[in-house]
């Protein structure tokens, strides 16, 4: 499904990543673990096309189709999703309006008929249920006044609803209790099939105990330094980032 | 983004939808002005003697007056004499229903989305719509003069309802008020009239629409809108102009008087031509309106969007007069490319327990300049008055200007009076967010831009907020790349 290639990108003038190789198959569930300012975060801000983070060399193929071509809202309608460390609010637009035009922007561009009030309200009702969102957190601007916690749990609900091929979750653990972790690792869990693949960004192993991944991958310094099964999180977390750093 | 950066500059180039130019024989009189102009276009609209010596008392003013230098905006001088201050299509005869109106004027009118009849049968708005300076056609008259409503063109109401004009002319803004008021008192040409009498709640909308057509000419009408006890109206007025490379005039003047108990509301929305993206041409937007609360609790609502105009300068204003009367500011300026506008409202407090509330929001964009201005005087018998304003300016781009002048003058201690300003930046971080939720850049920005308007758009009513909407994603076009 997702292929990366010698991926370099430059943030505000520094080189981060120095060259990542990473395939994800459909189905497979990637951790990509690392001490802070490893470049993590830039990895999943690359896929999905942040402006601020550009690609200086290498490539990603998706599907078979060059990403690092499309738009950032194209790669969001081919079922690319980013659940955001750092939510943003918009004040004054309805968190269901706005989801329901990303839905229908989706669904736009698959063909299929945009969902009309009625049926999208429908839709919410199914899916809320399963992330603990209530009703309040619908007719509120997005993200606005949110607790941390509220925040992703929106971000997760958002990724429920559109249903993405390809999910990357970014520190989405940081901030969260540990009543929260588990309602949010619900709902990843729940989203797992044979078609779907998803990289889970995260600093600590604790969410991969609710979320076990498949494949653990450790960066550091912008490089991916090893990888393996899901025990390297476990050892990781016994030895600390200082053994890969010093080996 | 560079794919995504071409399809913004196709649509930043975009032209101006209403910047059509409409072929009807029209009747104009030679540039310039001077007492025998202001003569002749008394004696070509029948006025009577009153009418004449009140725009001659005008103009002799005037030509006293100098022109305002102190708000927020640069143009060149006007030349006074370079416009002509009478416009009118030709017509044959008196019109006696919408089917004599000219087929092109009317044609005009479909091609601007309001189509005559359509809106008679369908939308159950009333509509006086003013070509250059004549009013074309009063739909809806017979219905409302059933319930005693008088809805009508200026020039009909001297004819017919001398007694009311001559009451109400000027009392609210009286020909001395400022240099464009006095123009504006000796050259009028049309405009719209309403009456609503006592207890009468307007059965519908009523919907002015006015349009620039001619060249070299300038606009110059006066609403005045009466509502007596008890009484309540919702008006609105919409403006469009065709693309020219000179700068047209508009200098306006609107009075509503409010009675005890009776409630206006007063919608606008604004689109005239802004000139193209270097600043040629557009409209100068100079237009004064005031609404007088005369009675106990009366109220006066303005609610405007202003999306066009090369320069817009206004302060659309209550006095507070009647003891709990309320007066509201609901206004979305827009400035893009090379607009300017300098808006915002005053609010004078004279009678006890009155209130008034002001929600101002300001957009600009490439290198637009907007400034809200605001007055809120609470003079020393205005027991318990009480405002609330609240300033929030939205930057899109970092060429563009935002500036805030609020002014206070309370002269009575027991007034509460809250202040409160923001400004922010359209975020590139929101944009983003959005568009990976699959939003194109401009949805992004139109959903943004709608969120920041809220407060002001559900004071429109339903049909203009959603045509309010899409104005100003059209007038936003192209200012993110």
């Amino acid at each position: 499904m997702l292929i990366i290639k010698n991926l370099q990108v430059r943030a505000e003038g520094k080189e981060i990543l120095k060259g990542i190789d990473l395939t994800v198959n459909a189905g497979e569930v990637h951790a990509i673990m690392g001490p802070n300012g490893s470049g993590k975060s830039t990895l999943a801000r690359a896929i999905s096309g942040h402006p601020e983070y550009e690609v200086t060399g290498g490539e990603i193929l998706y599907n078979g189709a060059d990403l690092l071509d499309m738009d950032p809202d194209e790669r969001a309608r081919e079922g690319v999703f980013m659940a955001f460390q750092y939510p943003v609010e918009i004040a004054g637009v309805n968190n269901a309006y706005f989801l329901k035009a990303a839905v229908n922007a989706k669904r736009k561009h698959l063909g299929l008929p945009e969902y009309d009030a009625m049926e999208f309200m429908q839709l919410i009702k199914e899916k809320s249920k399963l992330l603990e969102i209530d009703q309040s957190m619908l007719s509120r601007a997005v993200n606005e006044g949110f607790s941390g916690g509220e925040k992703k749990r929106n971000e997760i609900f958002q990724m429920a609803l559109l249903e993405p091929k390809l999910a990357v979750l970014d520190e989405t653990d940081s901030g969260l209790d540990i009543d929260a972790l588990k309602i949010v690792a619900n709902g990843v869990n729940a989203m797992r099939s044979p078609e779907r693949a998803a990289i889970v960004v995260t600093h600590y192993q604790r969410l991969l105990d609710y979320i076990v991944p498949d494949f653990v991958h450790v960066l550091s310094g912008g490089r991916i330094v090893k990888s393996g099964g899901k025990e390297l999180a476990l050892e990781l977390e016994q030895k600390g980032y200082g053994w890969i750093e010093a080996a | 983004m560079s794919t995504s950066t071409e399809t913004i500059e196709d649509l930043a180039t975009r032209e101006y939808k209403y910047g059509f130019v409409t072929d009807v024989e029209s009747e104009t009189i030679p540039k310039g002005l001077s007492e025998d102009v202001v003569r002749l276009i008394s004696q070509k609209k029948g006025e009577p003697e009153w009418l004449l010596d009140w725009r001659l008392k005008a103009y002799r003013l005037w030509l006293t007056m100098k022109e305002p230098t102190w708000q927020n905006v640069h143009y060149d001088p006007i030349n006074y004499q370079d416009i002509a201050y009478y416009s009118a299509p030709k017509k044959k005869k008196a019109l006696n229903s919408l089917d004599e109106v000219d087929p092109e004027v009317r044609a005009t009118f479909n091609k601007l989305g309001i189509p005559l009849e359509e809106q008679m049968l369908l939308a159950g708005v009333a509509v006086d719509a003013v070509f250059d300076s004549v009013s074309v056609a009063t739909t809806f008259r017979e219905k409302l003069a059933s319930v005693g409503i008088i809805f009508m063109s200026f020039s009909d109401a001297v004819r017919e309802h001398p007694e009311l004009v001559r009451k109400y002319l000027g009392s609210v803004v009286p020909h001395t008020d400022n240099f464009f008021a006095a123009l504006n008192s000796a050259v009028f040409s049309d405009g719209s009239f309403v009456y609503i009498p006592k207890g009468v709640r307007c059965p519908m909308e009523l919907s002015t629409y006015f349009r620039i057509n001619a060249k070299d000419t300038g606009q110059f009408e006066r609403t005045l809108i009466v509502a007596d006890e008890g009484s309540f109206v919702s008006y609105l007025e919409g403006c469009t102009a065709p693309m020219r490379d000179e700068n047209q005039l508009h200098a306006a003047v609107v009075e509503l008087v409010a009675h005890d108990d009776a409630t206006i509301k007063y919608s606008t929305i604004q689109n005239w031509y802004p000139g193209d993206k270097n600043g040629k041409g557009g409209i100068y937007n100079f237009v004064t309106k005031r609404g007088l609360c005369e009675g106990r609790g009366s109220k006066i609502t303005w609610t405007q969007v202003e999306t066009g105009s090369a320069i817009t300068w206004k302060y659309p204003g209550c006095i507070l007069k009647g003891d709990n009367s309320i007066g509201e500011f609901y206004s979305v300026a827009t400035t893009n490319n090379r607009q300017q506008a300098d808006t915002g409202t005053k609010m004078v407090h004279l009678g006890k327990n009155t209130r008034s509330t002001i929600v101002s929001k300001g957009i600009s964009a490439g290198f637009g300049q907007n400034t809200y201005r605001g007055l809120v005087r609470v003079g020393k018998n205005a027991k318990n008055a009480r405002n609330y304003s609240q300033c929030d300016s939205l930057l899109i781009g970092d060429k563009c200007g935002a500036h805030t002048f609020p002014y206070l003058e309370i002269r009575n201690t027991s007034a509460r009076v809250e202040h409160e300003a923001s400004t922010s930046k359209i975020g590139e971080d929101q944009i983003f967010y959005c568009r990976q939720r699959g939003l194109t850049t401009e949805d992004a920005v139109n959903m943004i831009v709608s969120g920041f308007c809220k407060e002001v758009f559900r004071e429109l009513p339903m049909e203009f907020a959603v045509e309010a909407q899409k104005l100003l994603s059209i007038s936003l076009e192209g200012s993110v790349g």
